[in-house]
Formats: structure tokens, C-alpha cells, sequence
């Protein structure tokens, strides 16, 4: 539970509302975040708010895109290179990557920070898997994270798609709901793994039309995010069903996120 | 050179057509391409048409005052563009452009209709592809319309 300090490195817009900022310690650093954990992220004399590791960069250094939008994100979100900011953690389960198969990663919006160490161990461990696809919706081609990425994804065999809600005319990629370019994938759903991040809603779409493509529950993975506080399971705050989001979470398997999702205002 | 007969029944959404349905509907079909940026209708205009999409993608779009051309549906290979031939007035409620070369297969709207009319099968037929078709973009829409992404409400 102690907090450990952190000064803003590095801070990178990537759209209107969200940054990305790479935090380096002052103090011992946090443990290693596994992708799928997160940290508690302080902005001293604001507040504290659960924030996914969205990668790492050297030795020790922790990297979060987070969006504002709240008090305590804005402030987080408006720290300037130098900053020092508060750290615990990580928490939370990781998405566990599979020894081999199909990978299809599905992230809408924001959901894709999460997502992003699960892509770059795909391609660092690349032989392991078979096709390897990530889908990534969001509301407009501005909302669009990591675009300078999607190609450096590319050029080590992973099928981008990506889809937009909404796009004026001269926008050449697709528009749609990022189920809609689920269409051509290749992967095997007897032999695949799913992760998904996004909107609930979202998720639960892009579950169902997964399971409509014969891919069991149990194999597909979804983040799931609610009010966590404490991060250690105590204080209940994120508590969903059964299920602390803050342990037990926040990746779980649908088989076990599908009847929790059905309940409505946990 | 593949005959109309031979594209159509490569079409995942004429599977399970029996050969003489396909055949029939192959009498007002004819194989299309559209180079990047071509209109292939325009909001208002007679809907006499439709296609399935071999290769390549077609954006349907509208004028919305304020934001000019408003894209609102991609659609790529192995999908059905058009469905406003099968409803009276039979007019485009979008219009659609070609985003690269697209090929097509092109089906006659009014004489697809006749043949529905003539031959009840062929009609259910096409009816249970083109029901699931209309109500999954539909649903489609209806997430969209929940604006998911967008940021908490102040």
C-alpha cells in the first residue's frame, strides 16, 4: 500500500482528451506490472485513481495513457514533464497470453491502452501464434491511440482493423462497429484467445458475436473496470457480485464476467 | 473466365441456393468494377439496383448541413450494398462511392423483384438473407447510437 514517487518523464498528447505520460522512479520502484495490471496513480493533494499500465520503457519506468475525465485524471493528464506523481501497485490479474493458437485483440476507445502490452508481446513472442489480429473502434479518427504504431503492428504480421463510428468524407478506412470488421479474420475460434477492453457495452457485443463464430466463453478475456479504491481488496468499493474487480480483476474470463454483466447498477 | 452463375454461387450470402435459383438470378446479374472514388448512387435516386461486393470497399455517406459528407457505413468483400430496391419508393435513403477498385456483382433490382413474385421460394429465400442482414445493421446503428465512447457527462 505505500505509494512511491514518480517524476513525469515523458508526456505525449494522442488526442483531444487523453496522454500518454512515462513516469520514471524517485523512490524503489513499484514491482512489475504484468500486462493487464494496474497502478493506483496519485496526483498529490487531488486524489488517487486506478490507471491499466499501458507499457514500459527501460529500466523501471512505467508508462500510462489515461484520459480526462474527471478531477483527478484532468490533473493527472494536464502533469507536465517534471511533475512528481504517486505509484502503487501493480494490481489486479493480467490477461494471461496462451502458450499458442489464434490471438484476436479487441479494444474500443481508451480500451486499447490496456491492450497495447498484450500486442507487444504478441509480436515479441510472435512464432508462438498463429494469426494475430486487433481490431480497434473509436468514435472518430481524432480518437484514434497509438497511430504511429498500428503500422510498426503491421510490419510484424499482426492484421490491423481499424473502424470509426463517425468520419467526414476523405477518411479512407472503415466506419462501423468494431464488430463489423471481425469479417475476414482469420483465426480458428477452436483455437483462439480473445482479449477485449472497451466500453461494457462494447464488450459484451463483441463477446456475443465471438461465441456466434464458436468461440467459447471461457476463452475470451475482458477487462472490467469499476470504482476501485484501495486496490487490494478491502475496502469492497469495486466490488461486482461476487467478484473484487480490484483482485479478482480486472481481466476475467467471460465465462464468469457474462452474469455479472447481466445485473444492472452493481 | 468465371460465368454470372459461377459468381453468384461464390457468394456467401446466395449459400445454400439451389442451382436453378442461382441460375435464375444470374439472368439479371453482371459483373461490375468501380475505380476509387466513384459514385455508384446517389441519395434520392432510383433504387434499380444491388450488389455483392467481391473485392474492395464502398463507403455509404450523406450531407449533413454544417459537416458536409458524413460517412456512416463501410462495407467490404463478401458484403450486400443496397436494400432500398426491395422497398417502395425504391429510392436511395444514402449515397455510395467506391473507396478503391471494387468488384461487384450486380444485380438487377425490379427484375430480381419479378422473379421473387413468380417463384415464391427463390422469394423466401432471399427474404431470410436479406431479414438478418437488415436487422444486424440495425442493431449495429443502435450501438452506435449509444455513443459509447464518449467521455462521462459533465
Amino acid at each position: 500500500m505505500t505509494t512511491s514517487r514518480y517524476r513525469v518523464r515523458e508526456r505525449t498528447i494522442e488526442t483531444a482528451d487523453t496522454v500518454t505520460l512515462v513516469l520514471t522512479p524517485l523512490d524503489e520502484p513499484i514491482a512489475d506490472p504484468l500486462p493487464g495490471q494496474f497502478t493506483m496513480l496519485y496526483a498529490f493533494g487531488v486524489g488517487e485513481v486506478p490507471i491499466s499500465v499501458s507499457g514500459r520503457t527501460g529500466a523501471g519506468d512505467i508508462v500510462h495513457t489515461l484520459r480526462c475525465v474527471g478531477a483527478v485524471t484532468k490533473a493527472l493528464s494536464t502533469a507536465q514533464c517534471g511533475t512528481t506523481l504517486g505509484l502503487r501497485g501493480p494490481y489486479g490479474t493480467e490477461w494471461g497470453m496462451p502458450d499458442g493458437g489464434d490471438l484476436i485483440i479487441m479494444a474500443g476507445g481508451i480500451g486499447l491502452a490496456p491492450l497495447r502490452p498484450v500486442i507487444r508481446q504478441a509480436i515479441e513472442q510472435r512464432g508462438r501464434y498463429g494469426s494475430v489480429s486487433v481490431l480497434i473502434g473509436a468514435r472518430t479518427p481524432g480518437d484514434l491511440l497509438y497511430v504511429g504504431e498500428h503500422d510498426v503492428w503491421r510490419d510484424a504480421d499482426i492484421d490491423v482493423r481499424v473502424t470509426v463510428d463517425q468520419a467526414a468524407t476523405g477518411w479512407t478506412g472503415h466506419v462501423g462497429v468494431v464488430t463489423t470488421v471481425l469479417d475476414g479474420v482469420a483465426a480458428d475460434p477452436a483455437h483462439s484467445t480473445a482479449f477485449l477492453c472497451g466500453p461494457e457495452v462494447m464488450m459484451r457485443f463483441a463477446a456475443r458475436a465471438l461465441i456466434d463464430r464458436g468461440m467459447a466463453p471461457d476463452a475470451i478475456r475482458v477487462s472490467l473496470e469499476r470504482n476501485m479504491r484501495c486496490g487490494v481488496g478491502l475496502c469492497g468499493h469495486c466490488q461486482l457480485g461476487p467478484v473484487l474487480l480490484c483482485r479478482d480483476g480486472p481481466v476475467i474470463g467471460y465465462d464468469r464476467a457474462a452474469p455479472l454483466l447481466d445485473i444492472k447498477e452493481m | 473466365m468465371d460465368t454470372a452463375h459461377d459468381l453468384l454461387a461464390a457468394q456467401p450470402f446466395l449459400a445454400g441456393l439451389t442451382s436453378a435459383h442461382v441460375d435464375k438470378l444470374a439472368s439479371w446479374s453482371k459483373r461490375k468494377t468501380f475505380h476509387a472514388g466513384a459514385r455508384l448512387f446517389q441519395e434520392g435516386g432510383r433504387a434499380d439496383r444491388f450488389w455483392l461486393i467481391r473485392e474492395g470497399h464502398v463507403t455509404l455517406d450523406t450531407q449533413v448541413p454544417g459537416r458536409g459528407n458524413v460517412i456512416v457505413e463501410t462495407l467490404g468483400p463478401r458484403a450486400v450494398l443496397g436494400w432500398s430496391w426491395l422497398i417502395p419508393p425504391y429510392r436511395w435513403h444514402f449515397s455510395a462511392s467506391a473507396v478503391e477498385t471494387t468488384l461487384a456483382v450486380e444485380l438487377d433490382g425490379p427484375g430480381v423483384r419479378d422473379l421473387c413474385a413468380q417463384d415464391h421460394d427463390l422469394g423466401y429465400e432471399l427474404m431470410s438473407r436479406f431479414v438478418p442482414l437488415v436487422v444486424n445493421r440495425m442493431q449495429n446503428t443502435r450501438m452506435r447510437l449509444l455513443d459509447l465512447y464518449a467521455g462521462p457527462k459533465p
